[in-house]
């Protein structure tokens, strides 16, 4: 894909998430600094999320990162539920819970931008979240049974559905 | 278990919210509060297989049986609705026009009274509101947390320790909370004041959003002020921050009708008294025009200008005229134009019943 401001590949794919649809945006590194230096300086609230993501990606180009080892970044995916970086970037929405662990580099900046803090002071659950493994285990087997069933592996299937059937039993 | 005669008993009343009680209800519509929540061991919706969402509805089916939320809750199946009965569920406030349009299995849970829905497969797995009349986050908040702690002693929600409650967009996290006021506020915008106001507003993070939320216009005058941030503050704080700023609001508003009444008020009257004619005798008009003439008879009939009908009927009137409240009222799908003569029809028979003479004209 070419830069939407000249010829050079697009190597930085940005979407707004402000307004009311989300923008896309493919640039080349050249035009994406100069957009995202621009969009980092708006006002607080004005930017968002892309404002977020521009600021740490600037302040990760200022340390003389190349294109290369952020798109590297992008293609990221999540162990669990599959979901790269970028696919989240494109769409603005996370793929599981665990997304939160696995993409924190990428997404502590983030939230930091968008709420201005990054711990919770609300209420917590009254049971403690226990078995935490357990339940990311279980939405990465019913993820694997279905790429099993689509690729027609259906003895893998069939262990795959066991073994969530044992670890569904498990459960406190 | 979707239930034909439930949705039609629901659609010839209203919702408790409407009721136009409860503290500044000439300029409070409502208090809500929306809670996200995800279940820790599915997917977020976005990748949650067909199989991950049906497990997800039965699971939150079975839950919401127990519940018994001032008895037993309502329960529909998106998926077994026709197009106008979800689109009455949108125009009611019970449900989000993405659970709407959505695919898929999804449901909704409303409680008899209207204050209370969930919805089942949105854009988190959960998502809760609790609506009152009037100016009440207090009490919206208890009788939310309440039943938040319900479904939460039944199922296990996506949380971290650091980031609070998980949600599909990060925009969300931490409360997964969010705390809006709806007000009618007419008068700023006659005044042209009503800029200035949410330009200051969104300087302290506050959103404000039309009638029917993100997206949507501000019809009828009516503007709904939330919180934008989620993170980082105790749902208490959340509470103060939109409850502290929506007095100061009231006050600009009432300054503004003050106004009005002192420096035009030939001109005011004669906008109410228009605006109430054209309604009791239109033989076609349009959803906007409704809402546009029903924003200043509201108005008209809180400052004392209009005294033969009563706030609750033109609360309900703003939902009544609206296209599937229409449709289902009336007794079948209509064409566009239909559907304005019927709207005519029925304000006409509404308006003109009000002051007991059945009379149209009457003034």
């Amino acid at each position: 894909m070419k830069c939407q401001q000249c010829d050079k590949p697009a190597t930085f794919h940005i979407t707004e998430l402000t307004g009311g649809k989300p923008q896309e945006l493919h640039l080349c590194e050249d035009h994406a600094r100069q957009y995202l230096t621009q969009s980092s300086n708006e006002p607080a609230g004005a930017g968002g999320m892309a404002a977020a993501l521009a600021q740490h990606m600037v302040q990760k180009m200022q340390v003389s990162q190349t294109a290369e080892e952020l798109a590297e970044l992008d293609q990221q995916s999540c162990p669990v539920c599959g979901i790269t970086f970028y696919e989240f970037r494109s769409q603005g929405r996370l793929g599981c819970p665990h997304d939160y662990v696995c993409f924190k580099q990428q997404l502590e900046p983030l939230i930091l931008n968008i709420h201005g803090e990054a711990e919770h002071a609300g209420k917590s659950p009254r049971r403690c979240p226990t078995g935490s493994e357990k339940r990311t285990q279980l939405i990465r087997l019913r993820r694997e049974m279905k790429e099993a069933i689509a690729e027609e592996l259906y003895e893998r299937a069939s262990q795959l559905r066991d073994q969530i059937q044992r670890t569904e039993a498990e459960r406190p | 278990m979707v239930d034909a005669v439930e949705l039609d008993d629901l659609t010839k009343n209203s919702g408790e919210w409407l009721r136009g009680g409860g503290p500044e209800a000439d300029i409070v519509i409502s208090s809500r509060i929306r809670l996200a929540r995800n279940l820790a061991e599915f997917p977020f919706i976005s990748r949650a297989a067909p199989q991950d969402r049906t497990q997800i509805e039965k699971l939150m089916r079975g839950c919401v049986a127990e519940l018994k939320e001032s008895g037993e809750l309502l329960y529909f199946e998106l998926e077994q609705l026709e197009g106008v009965d979800r689109q009455l569920l949108v125009e009611r406030h019970l449900i989000s026009r993405e659970l709407a349009e959505a695919q898929g299995a999804r449901a909704v849970a409303i409680d008899h009274r209207e204050t209370f829905s969930l919805m089942i497969n949105e854009e988190d797995h959960l998502r809760m509101q609790v609506l009152h009349s009037g100016l009440d986050l207090q009490s919206v908040w208890e009788h939310i947390n309440r039943i938040d702690d319900l479904i939460e002693s039944r199922v296990t929600y996506a949380f971290h320790e650091r980031l609070g409650y998980l949600t599909a967009c990060p925009t969300n996290v931490g409360t997964g909370m969010r705390v809006s006021v709806m007000l009618h506020l007419p008068a700023l915008v006659i005044t042209r004041q009503i800029d200035k106001v949410f330009r200051s507003l969104q300087k302290i993070s506050l959103a404000v959003r039309g009638l029917y939320g993100e997206g949507s216009q501000a019809m009828g005058d009516f503007y709904q002020i939330s919180n934008q941030i989620t993170l980082g503050r105790s749902e208490e704080e959340l509470i103060k921050q939109v409850g502290d700023i929506v007095p100061v609001i009231i006050d600009y508003e009432r300054q503004a009708r003050d106004f009005l009444i002192k420096e035009s008020h030939e001109n005011l009257h004669d906008r109410v008294s228009r605006a109430y004619g054209i309604l009791r005798t239109a033989q076609t008009i349009t959803s906007e025009e409704t809402m546009h003439l029903l924003s200043s008879v509201r108005m008209g009939v809180n400052l004392g200008l209009i005294h033969d009908v009563q706030i609750p009927l033109v609360n309900e009137l703003f939902i009544h005229t609206q296209p599937a409240h229409l449709q289902k009222l009336t007794g079948g799908p209509l064409e566009t134009s239909d559907r304005n003569i019927e709207r005519a029809r029925y304000l006409r028979r509404l308006l003109n019943k009000e002051d007991g003479d059945g009379g149209a004209g009457k003034n």
